[in-house]
């Protein structure tokens, strides 16, 4: 136990010593939570917008003062006719139009009918989609409160597929993602860095000359890394309950458990990745190859995997990222318990024991 | 009981397709409190012999033991018991002196303060750096410090890869008399070197090329099996002078050695009289012959020709 307790300490000095690493480690998950909790999101706010009224009544005049007081968009400029549209376009100033047809207040009161054309940017196909739905809703809203009091309804067509769907919040499937992401990250990748560390730098030569039993040596190394990485996720909580208003709806102990399982998961193939690799390169190589982007491609929090190919939504199942990814969500956001979990849970379970037991098998008590 | 008995050990490599045979049957054993020198040149195969006797590889055939322990069998025991230090410097650059000491001392379950006495003559040269980090030390301190965590937890058996390359000659000697000491605590040392001047510092010694053993004797005993006169030369235009002396037929060989070429002649009838020939028929300057007592190099240097 006493060499136990001196080989973490050992590794741990040797996190601390190497400041430009530990700061990398700290940081990072911090930095990934703000850039896509803010910058990168997808939701969209204050997309630039031009309005062509060719009415100019009432009506119109209170849509495109809603439209433009809302946050998710700005009034760029008013437009006087449809080549002044597609021009300001391709100038990319604008990522929506708003064009209201003649007589558009006339048309509603007399006929209860009337039109509003949406014409969006659909360079970016998702942008575009989820600007119209802003757009349409906040028409909607006006409807709803013409219509409050009166007996015969009016109707504006825009059709109307969705209103604000909180799962489509940015922040709130990046969160769960970057968390997946960042465990991957310091555990397989830095503890397979640092298991080959010893091999490259010929230190493994002698701590295998000593009483040590061999796979401890390995499990000793990985538990500095876990409390980095346990110390990551509370930063990551933290920041996405107190800065990114995510709240943690589900139970915190949980998510907690959950997060350690899936870091035995990341270290355990992190020892896998160690066992192949000769170089400190190769290890970064591979981690990144074999952890990394599939935690980005498959985990379906960049793009949804019921999209893909059915070949890749094969693959997709065997990234451990994706289970987690999947219960955070459910836990986090959703706030379910247990009972909704416990298939990822016991797929997450199995596969730590698969490949730790490969890892175990495969550990080489010499050299060669 | 032998410290350490290898037999017939044989180890290849395969790299791509060829394959290199490292050690190529190897027998000799070692007894106990013994210092046992292991001479060759670079590529002799001294490193895969003491990873295969430290239990980090496995020879193609043959068995060894050290301490009466298999090497394949027992390799926890012996991991238990043996001290080793590689080739290259393996210690923790990031750590401190002192930390890597504890490191090593707690790993055996032991403590510095345990077994201060058997480290304590080496470790007081280094004690007064043991808060700076192990990467930002001199050649010797390295070694120094290396062989404190080697010896820490009190080895029964010392393996020694190379301690002295690439360390200067006071630090070089001053090592010798630590490895002197330690023999007096009856620990048992198998020590490997490229230099030939270190082998006279072994009991014993057993010189290796190219993975076969050429000779196992002590320092005496190998300079004893040298059985024929050995002369030696000096001239103005040594290289000129050492082609015509290897050109000459009655001449088996002729090597340089420092300042003079040593001259071993096919017959020992031949002598003085044939080397001043040689030199008078070159038009040699300034030449000095002389009859010399041979050293170890001048063993090995007959040996492998053989």
């Amino acid at each position: 136990m006493k060499q136990f307790l001196i080989f973490i300490k050992k590794e741990w000095l040797h996190i601390w010593r190497d400041r430009r690493t530990l700061v990398i480690l700290i940081w990072m998950p911090v930095i990934q939570i703000l850039l896509y909790g803010f910058a990168l999101t997808n939701e969209v706010k204050n997309s630039k917008i031009a309005i062509y009224d060719q009415s100019r009544d009432e009506a119109t005049t209170l849509i495109s003062n809603q439209i433009a007081a809302s946050r998710y968009f700005s009034l760029l400029k008013n437009v006087y006719s449809y080549d002044d549209i597609g021009a300001t376009f391709r100038q990319g100033k604008i990522r929506l139009a708003v064009v209201f047809p003649r007589n558009f207040r006339y048309d509603l009161l007399h006929t209860n009918h009337a039109q509003i054309q949406l014409i969006a940017d659909a360079s970016d196909p998702n942008t575009a989609n989820m600007l119209t739905n802003y757009a349409t809703s906040i028409i909607n809203d006006y409807q709803a409160t013409l219509n409050r009091d009166v007996a015969m309804p009016y109707s504006i067509t825009t059709q109307t597929r969705m209103l604000y769907n909180p799962e489509l919040k940015g922040a709130y499937s990046f969160v769960p993602g970057v968390m997946a992401l960042v465990l991957m990250l310091v555990c397989a990748m830095m503890t397979s860095i640092a298991i080959v560390k010893e091999k490259e730098m010929g230190t493994m030569e002698i701590i295998l000359v000593s009483p040590m039993k061999p796979f401890r040596i390995i499990i000793a190394k990985t538990i500095p890394y876990l409390f980095v990485s346990m110390l990551n996720i509370a930063c990551i909580l933290l920041l996405s309950v107190f800065v990114l208003d995510v709240p943690i709806v589900g139970s915190l102990w949980l998510l907690i458990g959950e997060s350690i399982l899936f870091t035995v998961t990341a270290l355990s193939l992190g020892i896998l990745i160690s066992n192949g690799a000769k170089t400190q390169r190769t290890a970064q190589f591979a981690s990144m190859m074999s952890l990394f982007l599939p935690t980005l491609l498959f985990s379906g929090f960049l793009f949804p995997v019921e999209n893909m190919p059915w070949p890749l939504q094969v693959i997709s199942n065997v990234v451990p990222a994706k289970w987690y990814y999947i219960i955070v969500k459910n836990i986090m956001i959703k706030g379910l318990g247990f009972s909704y979990v416990w298939k990822e849970t016991l797929i997450l379970v199995g596969m730590t024991v698969v490949l730790l037991g490969i890892s175990i098998k495969n550990f080489k008590i010499r050299l060669a | 009981m032998q410290a350490i008995v290898v037999d017939n050990i044989v180890m290849k490599y395969k790299v791509k397709k060829s394959v290199t045979d490292a050690l190529k049957g190897i027998s000799f054993a070692v007894e106990k409190g013994e210092i046992f020198g292991i001479i060759g040149p670079d590529g002799a195969g001294k490193t895969s012999l003491f990873r295969i006797l430290t239990t980090l590889l496995l020879a193609d055939s043959g068995n060894a033991s050290v301490d009466g322990f298999d090497v394949i069998k027992d390799y926890k025991e012996i991991r238990n018991r043996v001290g080793y230090m590689p080739g290259k410097f393996s210690l923790y650059q990031d750590l401190t002196i002192q930390e890597n000491l504890e490191f090593f001392a707690s790993l055996f379950g032991t403590s510095i303060e345990e077994n201060y006495d058997l480290v304590k003559e080496i470790y007081v040269q280094i004690e007064p750096f043991k808060t700076r980090r192990a990467g930002q030390l001199s050649g010797g301190m390295k070694q120094k410090l290396a062989l404190c965590c080697a010896l820490i937890h009190k080895p029964s058996v010392l393996f020694l890869d190379e301690p002295t390359t690439g360390v200067d000659a006071v630090s070089r000697k001053e090592f010798w008399e630590m490895l002197h000491r330690l023999k007096i605590q009856g620990i048992t040392i198998l020590v490997s070197t490229p230099y030939m001047d270190e082998a006279g510092l072994c009991d014993r010694v057993a010189l290796m090329q190219k993975g076969t053993l050429l000779s196992v004797n002590t320092p005496k005993g190998i300079v004893g099996e040298f059985n024929k006169p050995l002369w030696a030369i000096k001239a103005t235009e040594m290289f000129r002078l050492l082609n015509e002396v290897k050109a000459d037929p009655s001449v088996e060989s002729c090597y340089p050695f420092g300042q003079l070429h040593h001259v071993v002649f096919k017959s020992s009838s031949d002598g003085k009289e044939k080397l001043e020939q040689i030199a008078q028929k070159g038009i040699f300057k300034e030449v000095e012959i002389s009859s010399i007592e041979p050293n170890i190099e001048d063993c090995f240097m007959a040996l492998m020709k053989v």
